[in-house]
């Protein structure tokens, strides 16, 4: 029968939307809360996918969307879609010698990315690995739910792990509708709003770095960061994946401008930049350092160096 | 006018054909339909709610309803073992029955899409997958093949399935010529639904149990065990409740064909079981804890010799012409097999991928209370529409209902 609707639809572009409606009604109707049913709801159905709109269409969305969320929050949204900037691709490196395993930099990143505080999502994890053990490949030593009073503990060392940014990510190799998709500055975006929670791109990560919201992301008022980026930290909804974007919503604005957790992170274990300039603090780095990238063998080429300064 | 309503008076005819039965229709029926409205009441919960009623989490993404998904993939690419006996070898007693089988993977293929859709976190954007209409990530995402080869395979066997009983039920022969090409089709579209969805986990390097190249071959030798056991007992239940026939040699000869496949899949488990052993590297983690609990984690040990227990009994009991020949064993066979290939091919090979996590996290998973309710109303979902599909193709087989054409007119 949908091959029928298809081929309709090809022959009469105009009918489309007449014919979706008729066809999606009775799904809708169970899946929106009843009474809601207004024009944009509608309009949030219908939505195209982020690179099939044009700018005034993508303008009306977000304006729509920004409306939409300061009836849930209550506050004044700014939505940017800023682009990438030419000639930057953003890199990453992590001094595991300095890092602490004090977990601030996850803390940051859930207060400037506006993760759902309940159920709770970090797009962060911080491993703790026993020294002397077994190398930092061998996950199953390690664990994300150490305790102690004070960090760092003896005999500990730490590795946090988010996105690697893989210039080969295999997470949007898998996605059926091509909800998420590599951004020339070398960041793994999701579309929110054309996400089908269908949940491949989790199976497919292998660094873990995926997150679900599986049920309506809870933020409180007071918390929410109300400055942000389409394909980064504005709210998510229920029944869709996020990820870490590199504070997209900071990064592209700036040249220059730190993501939350490098930032925050007290002992100066996070560094940043501009793989593309030879004069940056991250290619210094990763010409100057012992570094290496996590899981090499699965060819997904992060672009997330760690490494060992002393 | 009389031309005009004839076909709704066939309707009719039909309907008075479906909705007819004993006291045990009905109470099936009733069956059903209380098993399905409880599965839509706790699908609605899920709905409300978001998957977190389902005990999935970001360490163990995919659960129940995919371990489902990926056992009735295999049970409707089993009707191809009918189709090659019948077609290819004319091998007469199973022609008489390929149709059930057919029958059966249509509604396999609609259970298969429930069990995906309730899955989804979003189902209500269904259509940004599709072609022309969504953004499908084609060729490059293996969801997006299996969603044409499953879409396809439903197609192909209504098309055969409904042409048959539409000849038919006017009383007329139907033509091979048309329908031949579509069950030559149906064969290597059949292998294909098993050989994408094994592909769908096959591919994925980040989880070294399912990146296993044994894996689309095991996916099809254990298909061709649970589907042909299922129909094994499904033809016994028809043959007695209604007056079609369906003679011992058909179903001995599929007890048959299931003994040789069932012989290829403990020999590809026994390959995978020994690679993984003895090599002994990091990527023996999952195989730990299925057969052997890792950490302390042993959720799924039982189960997984329980189905290799049956597995092994099964392919002895329908090996041996004896024991394959006495509806007693043949049937305790098949429903071991049933058994053991739905725990082998459900969750046995999805909850693995995810234990240990990719960081290394064990999470032990069984489904929750709406996720198992919400399996039973599919499943039940299922049995209804298999049921009332047969309710109406067995008279129409056996001759007893009969449409009038409308062109000949009263």
């Amino acid at each position: 029968m949908s091959k029928k609707n298809i081929n309709h639809i090809c022959d009469k572009p105009l009918r489309r939307r007449t014919l979706l409606k008729g066809a999606a009604f009775g799904l809708t109707s169970l899946a929106l809360p009843f009474g809601n049913a207004d024009a944009s709801v509608w309009e949030s159905f219908f939505q195209k996918h982020f690179h099939q709109m044009n700018k005034d269409e993508l303008q009306k969305v977000i304006a729509r969307l920004e409306n939409e969320y300061k009836e849930d929050y209550g506050k004044d949204f700014n939505i940017k879609s800023t682009k990438p900037i030419d000639g930057v691709k953003f890199g990453y490196g992590l001094d595991l010698s300095r890092c602490i395993g004090c977990r601030r930099c996850v803390y940051a990143c859930v207060e400037e990315n506006n993760q759902s505080r309940d159920p709770q999502i970090h797009w962060i994890s911080v491993l703790e690995f026993e020294k002397g053990h077994r190398w930092v490949n061998v996950f199953e030593e390690a664990t994300k739910y150490y305790n102690p009073h004070t960090v760092p503990e003896e005999g500990y060392f730490y590795m946090p792990v988010q996105c690697q940014q893989c210039e080969n990510p295999p997470c949007v190799k898998v996605c059926p509708t091509k909800a998420t998709w590599k951004e020339r500055d070398g960041i793994t975006v999701v579309d929110y709003n054309w996400c089908i929670g269908c949940r491949y791109c989790m199976a497919a990560c292998p660094y873990g770095a995926r997150r679900f919201n599986w049920a309506k992301p809870q933020i409180a008022r007071e918390e929410i960061n109300t400055e942000t980026h389409y394909l980064g930290n504005r709210p998510r909804y229920k029944g869709v994946v996020e990820k870490c974007t590199f504070c997209i919503q900071r990064t592209r604005e700036e040249p220059g401008t730190y993501p939350a957790c490098v930032e925050i992170c007290p002992v100066g274990a996070r560094k940043f930049g501009n793989l593309l300039d030879p004069e940056s603090e991250i290619r210094y780095s990763i010409e100057h350092k012992r570094v290496f990238r996590l899981k090499e063998d699965l060819n997904t080429s992060p672009k997330f160096y760690y490494f060992f300064a002393t | 006018m009389s031309d005009l309503l004839q076909p709704i008076r066939n309707f009719f005819t039909a309907l008075k054909f479906i909705t007819k039965g004993g006291t045990g229709y009905y109470a099936w029926l009733a069956f059903l339909a209380m098993l399905i409205v409880y599965g839509l009441y706790s699908y609605i919960t899920q709905l409300d709610q978001g998957l977190i009623v389902t005990n999935m989490r970001d360490q163990v993404s995919w659960g129940f309803y995919i371990s489902n998904f990926t056992f009735l993939v295999g049970v409707a690419a089993a009707a191809v073992l009918l189709v090659i006996p019948a077609y290819l070898y004319n091998f007469k007693p199973i022609k008489e029955i390929v149709l059930l089988g057919e029958m059966l993977a249509i509604a396999a293929i609609i259970m298969c899409l429930l069990f995906v859709i309730s899955d989804m976190g979003r189902p209500e954007r269904g259509w940004h997958i599709l072609p022309f209409l969504g953004t499908m990530n084609f060729p490059a995402s293996l969801l997006a093949w299996d969603v044409l080869v499953l879409n396809g395979y439903l197609a192909i066997n209504c098309i055969a399935v409904f042409y048959v009983l539409y000849k038919l039920s006017y009383g007329k022969e139907y033509k091979m010529s048309f329908l031949w090409p579509i069950i030559i089709l149906s064969i290597p579209w059949a292998v294909s639904i098993h050989t994408v969805t094994a592909f769908l986990y096959n591919g994925l390097s980040s989880r070294p149990f399912w990146n296993a190249s044994i894996l689309a071959p095991r996916f099809i030798a254990s298909a061709l065990c649970s589907g042909p056991a299922l129909m094994i007992i499904l033809f016994q239940i028809v043959r007695k409740v209604s007056e079609m026939e369906i003679s011992n040699t058909a179903i001995f000869k599929i007890a048959e064909l299931i003994a040789y496949a069932m012989g290829i899949n403990l020999f590809l488990f026994m390959a995978e079981f020994f690679k993984e052993f003895y090599s002994g590297s990091i990527h023996l983690a999952p195989m730990e804890y299925l057969y052997f609990g890792l950490h302390g984690h042993s959720n799924l040990v039982a189960w997984m010799w329980l189905a290799f227990i049956f597995n092994l009994s099964a392919f002895f009991l329908l090996l041996r012409p004896k024991t394959r020949e006495n509806f007693f064993t043949l049937n305790m066979a098949c429903v071991m097999i049933i058994t053991g290939v739905y725990i082998e091919k459900g969750m046995g090979l999805i909850i693995p991928g995810f234990i240990p996590g990719t960081l290394g996290e064990i999470y032990e998973y069984g489904p929750s209370a709406v996720e198992k309710s919400v399996s039973m109303g599919v499943w039940a979902f299922g049995a209804l529409f298999f049921t009332l599909l047969l309710k109406f193709a067995l008279p129409v087989y056996t001759g007893k209902l009969r449409f009038k054409a409308s062109e000949s007119g009263d």
